[in-house]
């Protein structure tokens, strides 16, 4: 008996999403398999997983406020993707996004007791932009050089880390420590328990703008895609190069272009984390969001509102594993999660054919259960 | 043309090498063979005719091993047999050579003649191999040097390694799909003697084609399927006609050339002077090409694959770099980007549908939408007006008979022939001043041929000014107004089609003038050209 893999000429239109799901869950069933291989009861830890991340409104605020950053580096992330731009990058973006939007309140750019309504826009636009310049760099490097540009934002992102590195300990730094004062009220994103004097049932979630500018982003990126002509480029060059070239399009252009706005998305994620959560810079404000988000921009093909999905699901893992002893076990799931998503692939572009070698009678004999 | 020479002994036709009964194959969505039966005898070549989508490849792939059918049987001398997969079917002395090569280009002729066999074990000794290779070569009459590397060679001497690679596994039955759809005219004649001696050898040849005046040449019976099933079983190709032949294609009378109006000529749209310009390779494939086109006429470019004429289409249509002079309606456009040369009203019809003319994983209607797409009324300012857009798309799919399920289903899953419709409508609907069409019936069926002649026909009335690239002498014979022979990357001789003498294009289609004299001094073949 034989084992084949047979390319699918059709592909039904469930079987995409269909298969995300089932990886999702043959991951959470191995990671459950690892578990109790370790001698852990995966039922308990899931439980409390889900416990930890969605048992009430307050861990759920905690959850999406995880999310966010994840949100905007994911989108990042997907609309490069869409067009074959392999933007490793989003790390050393977002926190150059950081940095720029630290810079607004710490060189200082506006002068003291400026009201937030003007500090906050500032900021969006300053992190915003020094992200864009850091997708510039590789975007550039590979419109005019063809250099590739997984190794140019791969590697931009260890400069980024050294150059946040020499502001925290350097000219930001807060009386030595690793960390840069906090910022004052006025450049704080506001938070949902900021109104709880009014609405007494927000007391105490941490829920910022930054997640409302993550479903924002979220719909501007559908519309851009599916209703701008920028966006129909973009797809076609995804699609096929040579096809938009003959199209006339622009292809150079449009690689700094997307990976500029890849970089503005990562950028904003970086000022919604300092100024939504962290409240000052410091060296380590990312745990890997950048990274986090590519699988995560795989893991929602590429579509702006499954992105949002997908953040929500691996904003509440990492949460989880402040819960979770040993933290790496949603780590770990994660890694799982992700192998899952690659051999699910397979299948959405291949059939599987079992043969037997031995001539059967009827040629309906093969399944086997 | 059947070649009175070779003897089709009659007893020789009565054992059937290869049978196949009842097959039955789906896909989703398509069932590709409805109850197909084939009997191929041995030592004949059997031509398996049929529309794009009526099931041939299916059939021969179900032949060869690659495909498993859900019901029917395979007999070979008689027996039944079962085919896994294609190495089964080549051990059983079954081989197809497909549309697309699967050679290495970095691998010599042999190596990859022997490539996948269990011997030479370890140790590569190609040496017997090589002397094997050329001694079939040889007997077959297939010239190829068999340590040359395979991206050397032309695309009629890698089908001749194909071949060589199934002789050399001893097949006794070779499936050929489309094997005349890449070969210059001079080639379809050294494959169809090739074949001629392997069936006078004692092999059996099945050959899918399109092409009814080949068919007729070198089959001796002929299958006809038309939607999955046989229209005609093993016809003797003696009795039978193109005419005939098409009608159980298509399953209503075809006109195989359509009706020409007299050209009403305008004014020179296209004036191309002393272009140079370098291939892929930075090769010279342009030296000083010139010519010109005027309003309402359809000029076809006569050339074998790899004199110039692919850089030209680019060149033109500003895809590729060039030096010299070319005007549309007076105004220089060389070396204008490609979005230039599509304002200037340029349509380009790719020799590439799939990987250049379409997009595949997109819709029909963002395929249809693509040369539109930044001009009012889909494109409102930054934004593509969607509901517009769909509502063309719908127009166009229903004025072109596009066929296919939804305007939002994905272009890769349409047929070669609607491809081509909607790739035709979306250049043809803007009402271009000139259209460089490039190979636009490559591989379509004689209904999708004809109907692309007719949309360039009904833009030549309208006055387009029309340049055909193709290597199909007879589709220019049959709707341009004037041919331009190429060679080497220039011009070497324009005629009007009525007055054109086949035999001379020819001629000047495979090196000038000189050869005909050389050919007359030396009274003798040519020798093989070494490659």
């Amino acid at each position: 008996m034989t084992i084949r893999l047979e390319p699918r000429m059709w592909t039904p239109r469930w079987l995409s999403p269909l298969t995300t799901i089932g990886a999702v869950v043959v991951a959470l069933f191995i990671s459950a398999l690892i578990l109790a291989f370790v001698g852990g009861d995966p039922v308990r830890a899931y439980l409390h997983i889900a416990n930890a991340a969605f048992g009430d409104v307050g861990v759920l605020s905690d959850t999406l406020v995880k999310a966010t950053p994840l949100i905007l580096t994911g989108l990042a992330c997907a609309l490069a993707f869409r067009m074959r731009l392999w933007n490793i990058g989003a790390e050393g973006q977002f926190l150059l996004g950081a940095w720029g939007a630290s810079a607004i309140v710490l060189a200082p750019t506006l002068p003291p007791g400026t009201p937030a309504i003007v500090v906050i826009p500032a900021m969006m636009v300053a992190g915003a932009f020094a992200g864009g310049v850091w997708g510039f760099i590789p975007g550039i490097l590979k419109a005019r050089l063809g250099v590739n540009e997984i190794i140019t934002s791969l590697m931009l992102n260890y400069v980024a880390l050294f150059w946040i590195q020499y502001w925290v300990f350097g000219p930001w730094s807060e009386g030595g420590f690793q960390q840069t004062e906090q910022f004052p009220r006025e450049a704080w994103l506001p938070r949902l328990t900021d109104v709880a004097t009014a609405v007494p049932a927000f007391s105490g979630l941490t829920i910022h703008l930054g997640f409302l500018f993550g479903l924002l982003a979220a719909t501007l990126m559908w519309f851009l895609l599916n209703r701008t002509r920028a966006g129909y480029e973009i797809r076609l060059i995804g699609d096929s190069p040579r096809a938009a070239r003959y199209a006339g399009i622009d292809i150079k252009r449009a690689i700094i272009v997307v990976f500029v706005i890849s970089g503005a998305l990562a950028g904003l994620a970086g000022m919604s984390e300092v100024g939504g959560v962290v409240h000052r810079l410091q060296d380590r404000i990312s745990p890997g969001y950048g990274y986090t988000a590519i699988i995560i921009a795989y893991l929602a093909h590429f579509g702006p509102f499954r992105v949002v999905i997908a953040s929500v699901l691996f904003g509440a893992l990492i949460l989880a594993g402040r819960e979770i002893q040993p933290s790496g076990v949603p780590a770990m799931i994660q890694g799982v999660i992700l192998f899952s998503l690659i051999a699910g692939d397979t299948l959405v572009r291949y059939r599987i054919r079992i043969d037997r070698r031995q001539p059967s009678t009827a040629p309906t004999t093969t399944s086997r259960a | 043309m059947t070649d009175p020479d070779v003897p089709v002994a009659a007893g020789l036709l009565e054992a059937n090498a290869l049978e196949a009964r009842g097959i039955v194959k789906a896909f989703p969505g398509v069932l590709a063979n409805d109850g197909v039966s084939l009997d191929l005898g041995v030592g004949e070549v059997h031509a398996v005719l049929g529309e794009n989508g009526a099931g041939k490849s299916t059939l021969m792939n179900i032949l060869a091993g690659l495909y498993r059918p859900d019901s029917g049987e395979i007999l070979l001398d008689g027996q039944p047999v079962e085919f896994n997969s294609p190495r089964d079917a080549i051990e059983a002395g079954v081989g197809m050579v497909h549309q697309h090569f699967t050679l290495v280009p970095s691998q010599t002729v042999t190596e990859n003649v022997i490539l996948g066999l269990a011997s030479p074990r370890f140790l590569l000794r190609t040496g017997r191999a090589e002397a094997e290779v050329g001694r079939l070569a040889k007997q077959f009459g297939l010239r190829v040097d068999p340590g040359a590397k395979i991206w050397q060679l032309s695309v009629g001497e890698q089908q001749r390694v194909e071949i060589l690679k199934l002789l050399y596994r001893g097949a006794r039955i070779l499936i050929m799909d489309e094997p005349t759809a890449v070969l210059a005219p001079q080639e379809i004649d050294e494959l169809f003697r090739t074949l001629r001696s392997m069936t006078a050898d004692g092999r059996s040849v099945a050959f899918i084609s399109h092409k009814l005046g080949e068919v007729l040449a070198i089959a001796d019976r002929i299958t006809v399927m038309r939607r999955g099933k046989v229209t005609a079983a093993g016809m003797p190709a003696a009795g039978s006609t193109r005419a005939g032949l098409a009608r159980l294609m298509v399953g209503r009378e075809v006109i195989e050339t359509v009706e020409r109006t007299p050209a009403r000529l305008g004014d020179t749209v296209l004036e191309v002077s002393d272009v140079d310009a370098v291939n892929d390779r930075e090769l010279p494939a342009l030296r000083g090409t010139s010519f010109t086109i005027r309003s309402g006429e359809i000029v076809g470019i006569a050339a074998i694959a790899g004199n110039g004429q692919s850089e030209l289409a680019e060149v033109i249509t500003g895809l590729r770099a060039c030096s010299g002079r070319i005007r549309i309606n007076g105004r220089d456009i060389a070396n204008a980007s490609a979005r230039q040369a599509i304002r200037h009203g340029i349509a380009h019809i790719p020799e590439d549908r799939t990987g250049v003319g379409s997009a595949p994983n997109l819709s029909v209607v963002d395929n249809l939408i693509m040369k539109s797409y930044r001009t009012p009324p889909i494109a409102q300012g930054w934004l593509v007006d969607t509901v517009r857009a769909r509502g063309v798309a719908e127009a166009m799919r229903e004025r072109y008979a596009i066929a296919t399920p939804s305007i939002d289903t994905e272009a890769r899953l349409l047929s070669g022939g609607n491809l081509q419709r909607l790739i035709l409508a979306r250049e043809i609907e803007s009402e271009p001043d000139l259209i460089i069409a490039v190979q636009p019936t490559r591989g379509l069926d004689v209904g999708a041929i004809e109907s692309v002649h007719r949309l360039l026909m009904a833009r030549r009335a309208g006055g387009a000014a029309i340049l055909l690239i193709t290597e199909e002498l007879d589709e220019i014979m049959s709707i341009a107004d004037r041919v331009d022979v190429m060679y080497e990357g220039r011009v070497v001789g324009s005629f009007p089609v009525d007055s054109a003498d086949i035999e001379r294009i020819g001629l000047l289609m495979t090196g000038g003038e000189d050869a005909v004299a050389d050919a007359a001094a030396e009274a003798a073949p040519a020798g093989g050209d070494a490659p």
